[in-house]
């Protein structure tokens, strides 16, 4: 905890994740939805191939805040609620993982829609 | 004769510019224009809840400017040509609504201020109509949220993009011997040349340009130079210099006096990569600087040139190229008889 | 077969118009406002984990994605989130807040056409990709899983 060869770690990888996608858009001008769905997919093929947690060792929130964390979430999800409660928990294990966060940007979104309206760039 | 060549309007009995009138945002407000605008808008919203009720209020309020301008009424005003960017022409009908005035509603996209001008002047020309108004529309906000994506969603805005004005100008023509007068206009046809890349709009309305303004030339069997002034709408910094190299393939030369509005309205500063678009570009920047100088003197002879991409936010999604479409208004200074 | 050659050298040439930027401020940009959010969500982790003894290493990483998707949601909301965006580029869509940001910008601005055919319907214009697309991913994780 408060380790700072931990966060320096964070920022480093966090940071590059960050990077490859910045490098993306310029060469390949993808849209952000394509870049979200490439980056989720990314974290799913970790976990797949078993390598995720290993790199979370590593360097904890630079790959589980990024989106890349959210497939591997989705993808260990339906893993683990198949060892649990047979084949349907691959269906419902996925979600269910993710619930949380999706409900609470759900709730946040409601709330900021109702109370703001959205302005002009400048 | 009423026609000449393959695709041009002659207006022998010349429609006069009796009144004209440009309302901006602030941002277009700040830019190279500034000083000749009518009216520039401190609250893009005009009071109105949303920012498309806002776009239609705002091309009312142009509409009757240059209805006041001409020291008219709407109710002496035979016809209203408009056009703009939302689906169904929404903000044009609904300000016709408010105007109550005959509507005849026109989709050019950014080619709108040409289109309602040719219209307009044909109505003139052959006395169907005493005054006609020809005005267009186009707000930021509400092409954004049409064409591209919510406001505050955090997304960059790539180096080919242009910036969609928030601007409205209008036109009112009418029959006379003094004032500036539209001579002829060329409709343009539909040019596709198969650019896919939505964020280059001046790439894919380039070729259109090119066509049109290729066509009004051989039609009058005259050269660019002609004309002080040859101005087109919104190719944007991109688009220009790519109708510059479109033009000189066919042994056409455009010199200094080419310019495009969409290039010249936002000051480096501003941040707008290729320049300005949207229909309210070109035709603020005609309804205030360009009229102004031909009422001055200093220009006496104009070709403008408004250019608009065809397509739909679906017609992209689908896979479809970008279909552009460009329309040319000859315009004669003060003097002309 | 004219209009096909002609369309294709027109396009090639455009690349070729197209201003290539410099790639490094942007790349630097993404770079470090990435890092720093995700700096921002270790850090959340630890102050949890300091805060409430009880907590599970898990359970403090969840709250702390729950934590930066409800500060990214504010920050669209205020009108920052968008400015933050343009600056950065990916190091503001990579990271958890931008998926966020992208369920917070359509409900603001469909809001106008009401609260349940436009904020309520449009909420996930941009994200559903996302989450369609990471269910149908998991399925897929899932059955590898067993297969394999």
């Amino acid at each position: 905890m408060f380790d700072a060869i931990m966060y320096l770690k964070v920022f480093l990888v966090g940071g590059f994740v960050c990077m490859l996608g910045q490098i993306l858009i310029i060469t390949t001008r993808m849209t952000s939805a394509r870049i979200l769905v490439t980056f989720l997919m990314l974290g799913v093929v970790l976990e797949i191939f078993h390598l995720f947690e290993p790199i979370r060792e590593f360097c904890g929130a630079g790959i589980t805040v990024p989106i890349i964390g959210f497939g591997y979430s989705l993808a260990k999800g339906a893993i683990q609620a198949y060892e649990t409660s047979g084949l349907i928990g691959i269906f419902a294990g996925g979600l269910q993982a993710v619930a949380g966060g999706i409900a609470v940007a759900v709730v946040c979104a409601f709330v900021m829609a109702m109370l703001f309206k959205s302005k002009t760039k400048v | 004769m009423n026609k000449i060549g393959n695709a041009t309007m002659v207006f022998e009995n010349a429609p006069r510019v009796i009144g004209n009138y440009s309302i901006v945002g602030d941002k277009e407000g700040a830019g190279n224009f500034g000083q000749y605008f009518d009216e520039i808008l401190d609250d893009d919203t005009l009071g109105e809840r949303t920012y498309e009720k806002a776009e239609c209020k705002l091309l009312e309020q142009c509409v009757r400017g240059a209805i006041d301008n001409a020291k008219l009424s709407p109710l002496d005003i035979d016809c209203v040509v408009c056009g703009d960017l939302m689906n169904q022409i929404t903000s044009s009908s609904f300000a016709a609504r408010s105007l109550n005035i005959p509507y005849i509603g026109v989709f050019g996209a950014c080619s709108t201020m040409a289109e309602s001008l040719a219209v307009g002047a044909s109505l003139v020309n052959a006395h169907y109509a005493n005054y006609v108004a020809c005005a267009t529309v186009s707000h930021f906000s509400s092409a954004e949220k049409q064409f591209r994506y919510p406001l505050e969603l955090g997304t960059q805005r790539p180096p080919t993009s242009q910036w969609t004005t928030t601007g409205s100008g209008a036109t009112v023509l009418g029959h006379g011997d003094k004032g500036v007068a539209i001579t002829h206009a060329t409709i343009g046809k539909v040019v596709d040349w198969n650019v896919t890349d939505v964020n280059n709009m001046g790439g894919a309305m380039a070729p259109a340009a090119f066509d049109t303004i290729y066509q009004h030339l051989q039609d009058l069997s005259i050269g660019p130079d002609y004309y002080d002034l040859i101005l087109t709408g919104d190719l944007g910094k991109l688009g220009s210099e790519v109708l510059i190299d479109l033009m000189e393939n066919k042994g056409i030369h455009l010199s200094s006096n080419y310019s495009d509005c969409g290039q010249m309205m936002f000051k480096n500063n501003q941040k707008t990569f290729m320049g300005a678009s949207g229909c309210g570009c070109c035709a603020s920047v005609l309804n205030s600087y360009v009229l102004q100088r031909l009422r001055n003197k200093s220009l006496k002879n104009v070709l403008f040139v408004a250019t608009g991409a065809l397509l739909s936010p679906l017609t992209c999604q689908q896979g479809e190229s970008i279909p552009c479409i460009a329309h040319a208004v000859s315009l004669k200074g003060e003097d002309y008889v | 077969m004219l209009d096909i050659e002609r369309n294709k050298k027109y396009n090639d040439y455009l690349e070729h118009k197209i201003p290539k930027t410099r790639p490094w401020p942007t790349l630097f940009h993404a770079f470090w406002v990435g890092g720093l959010i995700c700096l921002l969500g270790e850090a959340i982790k630890d102050l949890l984990m300091l805060g409430f003894v009880n907590m599970t290493v898990d359970d403090a990483n969840n709250w702390a994605l729950i934590i930066l998707i409800a500060l990214a949601s504010l920050l669209t909301g205020i009108g920052v989130y968008d400015r933050i965006g343009a600056y950065a580029g990916a190091g503001s869509i990579v990271p958890i807040t931008g998926f966020s940001n992208s369920i917070t910008s359509p409900a603001m601005e469909f809001r106008r056409e009401g609260v349940i055919f436009g904020l309520c319907a449009k909420m996930f214009v941009i994200s559903g990709p996302v989450i369609v697309l990471g269910v149908v991913a998991s399925i897929i994780a899932g059955v590898l899983n067993i297969i394999f």
